[in-house]
């Protein structure tokens, strides 16, 4: 289960997955209703939690609701910026039963990274923080969300990585949902640098055996199958939004007349087994071809379909990752032609009035 | 550094990562960031003994004696198993 407990984030990343109508503080639920829905979740066999936003550290009950996690024996993750922390906040966490703390960075050099997530000196309160992280004895992810502006910087970034104590480095290529997709042409890398990029995990992933370990998110528009989107639509994984509606993937919310229900007014697991938004295209049958007797359908679940209402303009279709997809070849050439753009101005994410 | 494992390697859990009862799949699993691994009685009594004091041959002789099993062929399967856990970051050695 995810939890984004606040759309609050002091960091402006163009690629931030967040929609583009970002909730406000007072839209956000209270410590009561968080507890509660974790008790739930507990009961109903969830074993692992993502607190992440926004910037979940923005919450100042945040210990609190780890603790409660905890004590109920579920795995937390801290998914963060981290420059709000300090090394007494980071110990009150730890202290409450914090397992693993991921913590995002732009680039590989402060003046990159800052840049990117526009905000200053956060790249260096980053660094501190982290190498705080396995000391209080928790696991250290390091997320290195990789585009066009910063591609070339992925071997300083995966060293710093490692100068950091991290136990792991997820490198990501941009998922093109929310902001991102709204800067897509100023965040596209050419075929030629995710050649290099490959080549360059590949080779690390090696060296790092045992001491790192290193997961790679693959760039859909330069696939030719598509990705399991959340292990599949409403099979493995629930997001409650800061406004305590359950959704089912990041992006859900783009897919028009999905109807969400808030945790809270109905049992989670009604909403989990039964509701709407978690049925509408879980396992096959919604399928249409060439998904439906394609002998992947179990596997890929035909990808993403919040991506094939983007660019299909119908969530029922094919995802354009997909080689069998009418759309696919369409997907190509805007990569092409966005990653040889030129545009390097982001929209950086911000709220629409303040 | 890279992980080659012996009989006198000493495993033990990497920090952050939790061995759980489930109750509710009646299930003892290990808890890692990003995912959820299932552990079946070996897997989770291998994992018991990784306390960042007992040897490779130390699991496997407690373990070959409590399940009477033949002790070479015991300490063929920890040791597998530890390395796999190590590659993928969830054990250090
Ligand atoms: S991606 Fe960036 S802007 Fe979005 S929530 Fe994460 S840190 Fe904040
Ligand atoms: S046609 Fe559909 S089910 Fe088959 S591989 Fe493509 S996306 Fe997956």
């Amino acid at each position: 289960m995810i939890a984004e407990l606040t759309h609050r984030c002091p960091l402006q990343c163009p690629y931030c997955s967040n929609p583009l109508d970002l909730l406000k503080a007072a839209d956000e639920k209270p410590t009561d209703f968080w507890a509660a829905l974790i008790t739930e979740a507990a009961q109903l066999g969830v074993l692992q939690i993502h607190f992440s936003g926004g910037e979940p550290t923005a919450r100042r009950d945040l210990p609190a609701l780890i603790a409660h996690a905890t004590a109920l024996g579920i795995y937390t993750n801290l998914i963060t910026s981290a420059v709000l922390l300090d090394e007494a906040k980071l110990g009150e966490l730890a202290r409450a039963g914090l397992a693993h703390v991921q913590i995002s960075i732009q680039g590989a050099n402060a003046e990159s990274a800052d840049r990117i997530g526009n905000y200053r000196n956060g790249h260096e309160k980053k660094l501190a923080i982290a190498r705080l992280v396995p000391a209080l004895g928790m696991s250290l992810t390091i997320n290195a969300v990789v585009h066009r502006q910063n591609l070339h910087e992925l071997p300083e970034m995966i060293e710093l990585a490692a100068s950091l104590g991290a136990d792991r480095l997820e490198i990501a290529h941009v998922q093109y949902h929310g902001w991102a997709l709204r800067n897509r042409a100023a965040l596209m890398p050419t075929r030629e640098a995710l050649r290099q990029a490959d080549a360059v995990v590949a080779e690390q992933r090696e060296k790092r055996r045992g001491s790192m370990a290193i997961d790679y998110v693959i760039p859909d528009y330069y696939a030719d199958t598509p990705k399991i989107c959340m292990g599949g639509w409403g099979q493995k994984l629930l997001i409650v939004a800061p406004d305590g509606r359950v959704l089912p993937c990041h992006a859900a919310e783009t897919i028009p007349h999905l109807a969400f229900q808030h945790a809270g007014a109905h049992p989670l697991r009604e909403i989990w087994e039964t509701g709407p938004a978690f049925t509408a295209f879980r396992g096959t049958g919604w399928m249409r071809e060439p998904c439906a007797s394609c002998a992947f359908k179990e596997l890929d679940f035909g990808g993403c379909r919040c991506q094939a209402l983007a660019l299909s303009g119908d969530a029922r279709a094919t995802d354009p990752a997909c080689h069998r997809a009418p759309d696919h070849e369409n997907l190509q050439h805007i990569a092409a032609d966005e990653a040889g753009s030129g545009i390097t101005s982001f929209h950086y994410r911000r709220y629409a009035h303040s | 550094m890279n992980g080659a494992i012996s009989a006198q390697t000493i495993p033990a859990l990497r920090r952050g990562i939790r061995r759980h009862y489930d109750a509710t799949r009646e299930q003892n699993v290990l808890l890692c960031p990003e995912r959820v691994i299932l552990l079946d009685d070996i897997g989770n009594s291998i994992i018991e003994l990784c306390d960042g004091e007992r040897s490779i041959a130390a699991i496997s002789l407690a373990l070959a004696e409590r399940y009477a099993e033949d002790p070479a062929q015991v300490e063929a399967d920890v040791t597998s198993f530890v390395q796999e856990l190590s590659d993928k970051g969830l054990v250090t050695v």
